[in-house]
């Protein structure tokens, strides 16, 4: 094991963007069991040090692979895709985004906007496991469809943040 | 020369051989320390049999006082009875300003932004005040255990910021103790738990204390507990249920005018019995009399719930949000845990166990709850528990980030990412010709640099000059498994490099720390050398102890037979240095050792890797053929 190995190889896990859950979560624990600074509590400083290094990655790695989003872009970055050119998206993605947006601050003066907003939510949701599918099916084909996934994926992240920004708000925090 | 020692593997740990460690639940009302005694975590109580030590302390003519004694004292003499201090740590002068309305002290403020309490005994700031109790409850410990203690855990709020983290570590370190983790109250809460109930699944806990409410989901799975998130309100507790109840009195006495320090604390104390009293009462007689304070009546359970009811309300917000954070549906949490004495009160029973849908978990005593599971945790990583599986898994409670251009703040970190951690964010100048960059580290959720907190600031100084933009600074945040944060930046290009341990604004620096250290009456008498000694010998044992452990477990299967006298070599060269009296020579030689076993480290990190992916591939193989 060495630090120049992938996220997903430092798990054991072949890179794919549809990945065991489960599996990620338990592999996760096994290695910081054996890791975690905890551990080494009465060990000499560089063992600690070491620890705390594989530590760190052994998190970073989950958190990244966890988060389907993450998961997408990381998967981009190990094929050399360059992230930071924003594709061009979709007329009919942009419509759908400007009707959310709209329905979104439509909520914040309705008397039952806390219960849409639940709706509200499971259909964003419903949206991003489409992106999710849709990445899944074009990332060993075509750069430049995942790509455009992932850009949506960011929208609909952006757009769920604002939802959950308008929840606080309704609920006075 | 001590005859060998023959033990069966497994075997439990000779008692002499065992190491103290106790478990110190440093709390705003009370403070609690425990051990594990004959496999069973329980509280210490004093010689008069009291477990609880009220958090509060005395400097009295006659030296300081801690505890109860300085408790029932307090309303006598308010300005030298400090109570409360915990909703000090970590914090600066500026914010003191704001909880003082408060606090009948009188606060002189320093130039290190630290608030000091201005007392009889001179100035104390807070990390000193809580050093006291600690010191206390260590006394009370080496009396029952018979013996200095090894290794201690201390518990801090979930909601804890960097600089208050800092501060609780400065303080247990003035005490003289060795700290070997900070733990979030409510992962320790859950600690007691998980071993006295073998529980798994999503358990929240709901810690009301005397000053701080907090509120933690975590998933327990196979012995490890993981922290989904955390939340809270830091400026909420049990003592805000009392003030309500004493404003309440006021209300009745028709009183308006601001009373004395000493009426304050006695009416405070006053309406703490009352609300204890209401948990099993329907009603209770309510008699003041006191300088201009006249009022004789009852207050009925009804009438306190609506007295608190924003306040508990308040608390369950705070658990919609965490619940919210940590992604989980209420009907997937399967156990509420209740920590701190005022979740006793019914009201917060009820309201807890409506928002939930679950009856509470209280059988264990919500006060030492706490203390207890500290108090496991120290026994397993002080090493009595060798064979142990449980692991920790923490995660960082308030995002850390960085000023940007515009007064805004940058986050780097974000919170509830699982700790340790370290992410690098790269910067650029904004000017042609730049050749310095003020990084400014800020801990908190807001988006802007005045109202997050700050933590420190430095300067990258050297870049060479570019046009603007041209630069790449490269800023890494690192925290450690206590939550702790390191910050380093470099001009990648040039490798024009800048460093920092956060040292919170408002926490002690080192030198601070060894002053206060030699000042302190406690240790007046010793010898500032003879105590480095000490502590240099004391390292120079634990390095060759864990050293020796290492080579007898792996030292044969990786190292070569010359690898192995070598390093042999090396601790016996240590062993002797360390009988000897010269520190710096005792320091070096740790040094050196350390250098020479790092390869022997790093491959045994690496066989600790591969045995973990390897039982996982086992367990892959069970489940597909099962």
């Amino acid at each position: 094991m060495d630090f120049n190995q992938n996220y997903f190889e430092i798990f054991g896990l072949p890179v794919t963007f549809k990945l065991d859950l489960d599996g990620l979560s338990r592999r996760y624990r096994e290695l910081q069991k054996e890791l975690h600074p905890d551990n080494y509590a009465s060990s000499t400083e560089h063992e600690k040090r070491l620890s705390m290094q594989w530590s760190s990655l052994v998190n970073a790695a989950n958190e990244t692979l966890k988060s389907p989003q993450a998961r997408a872009i990381y998967m981009l970055e190990l094929k050399g895709v360059d992230i930071d050119h924003n594709p061009v998206l979709p007329p009919a993605f942009l419509m759908e985004q400007i009707e959310l947006r709209e329905e979104l601050e439509s909520l914040e003066d309705d008397p039952a906007g806390l219960d849409k907003l639940d709706t509200f939510k499971v259909r964003v949701k419903d949206v991003m496991s489409g992106l999710e599918r849709q990445f899944e099916a074009v990332v060993n084909e075509d750069d430049e469809k995942a790509l455009t996934a992932v850009y949506e994926m960011q929208f609909m992240t952006k757009l769920m943040a604002s939802a959950h920004h308008l929840e606080e708000k309704l609920l006075d925090y | 020369m001590a005859l060998l020692q023959i033990t069966e593997p497994g075997q439990a740990i000779d008692p002499h051989l065992r190491k103290r460690a106790a478990g110190i639940d440093l709390g705003t009302t009370n403070s609690l320390i425990a051990s594990v005694r004959a496999g069973v975590a329980e509280t210490l109580p004093d010689q008069e049999g009291r477990h609880m030590l009220p958090s509060v302390v005395r400097y009295s003519e006659q030296g300081v006082v801690v505890g109860e004694d300085a408790r029932v004292q307090a309303a006598e003499d308010p300005l030298n009875t400090i109570v409360s201090v915990k909703r000090l740590m970590g914090r600066g002068v500026n914010d003191v300003d704001t909880l003082g309305n408060q606090l009948p002290y009188e606060f002189s403020a320093t130039e290190g932004g630290v608030p000091r309490i201005v007392t009889r005994s001179g100035e104390v700031t807070p990390v000193e005040v809580s050093a006291q109790i600690i010191r206390a409850l260590v006394g009370r410990a080496s009396e029952t255990l018979a013996g200095d203690l090894d290794g201690v855990v201390v518990t801090v709020p979930a909601y804890f910021d960097d600089s208050q983290r800092q501060a609780t570590k400065d303080a247990a370190q003035l005490a003289g103790i060795n700290v070997l983790r900070l733990l979030n109250e409510p992962t320790a809460a859950s600690i007691a738990y998980g071993l006295d109930t073998g529980a798994e699944g999503t358990i929240a806990i709901y810690d009301l204390g005397g000053g701080t409410f907090d509120i933690s989901l975590l998933r327990l799975t196979r012995g490890v507990f993981e922290v989904l998130a955390t939340g809270g309100d830091s400026a909420l507790g049990g003592d805000d249920l009392d003030r309500a109840i004493a404003e309440w009195i006021l209300q009745q006495c028709g009183h308006s005018e601001k009373l004395n320090p000493s009426q304050l604390r006695g009416l405070m104390m006053q309406a703490r019995q009352i609300k204890e009293s209401l948990t099993d009462k329907d009603e209770v007689d309510v008699r003041v009399d006191d300088k201009g304070l006249h009022f004789e009546g009852r207050l009925t359970r009804v009438q306190f719930n609506e007295l608190i009811a924003s306040l508990v309300d308040k608390s369950i917000k705070a658990c919609r949000r965490t619940v919210r954070d940590a992604g989980v549906a209420l009907n997937e949490i399967d156990n509420v845990v209740m920590v701190g004495g005022s979740t006793r009160v019914p009201l917060v029973i009820d309201r807890v166990h409506d928002y939930f849908g679950t009856q509470p978990l209280n059988n264990i005593d919500p006060d030492r709850v706490v203390a207890i599971g500290a108090a496991v945790q120290a026994n397993i990583l002080v090493g009595n528990k060798p064979d142990d599986e449980m692991l920790l898994l923490d995660v960082l409670p308030l995002s850390l980030g960085l000023e940007t251009m515009g007064g805004l703040a940058e986050k780097v970190i974000t919170r509830n990412t699982a700790i340790p951690t370290s992410r690098a964010q790269e910067f650029t100048t904004y000017k042609d010709g730049q050749t310095a960059m003020l990084v400014h580290v800020l801990q908190g959720e807001r988006e802007l640099v005045q109202d997050c907190r700050s933590l420190a600031r430095f300067e990258l100084k050297g870049i060479p000059p570019m046009v603007a933009g041209a630069a790449k600074i490269l800023v890494e945040f690192r925290v450690d498994a206590d939550g702790l944060l390191s910050v380093s930046a470099r001009e990648t290009s040039t490798g024009v490099e800048a460093f920092v341990e956060v040292k919170p604004s408002y926490g002690l620096t080192d030198e601070e720390i060894m002053q206060m250290l030699q000042s302190s009456f406690d240790h007046a008498q010793e010898d500032a050398e003879q105590r480095s000694l000490a502590e240099a010998r004391v390292e120079a044992g634990r390095v060759i102890e864990a050293l020796g452990n290492a080579l007898d477990e792996d030292g044969e299967a990786l190292l070569g037979e010359s690898d192995i006298a070598l390093l042999r070599g090396a601790i016996d060269k240590l062993g002797s240095l360390a009988d000897g009296s010269d520190t710096r020579a005792i320091t070096e030689g740790i040094e050196m050792l350390g250098k020479a076993s790092e390869e022997f480290a790093s491959l045994r990190m690496d066989v600790a890797v591969r045995k973990a992916l390897a039982g996982r591939q086992v367990a892959d193989i069970d489940s597909e053929y099962s």
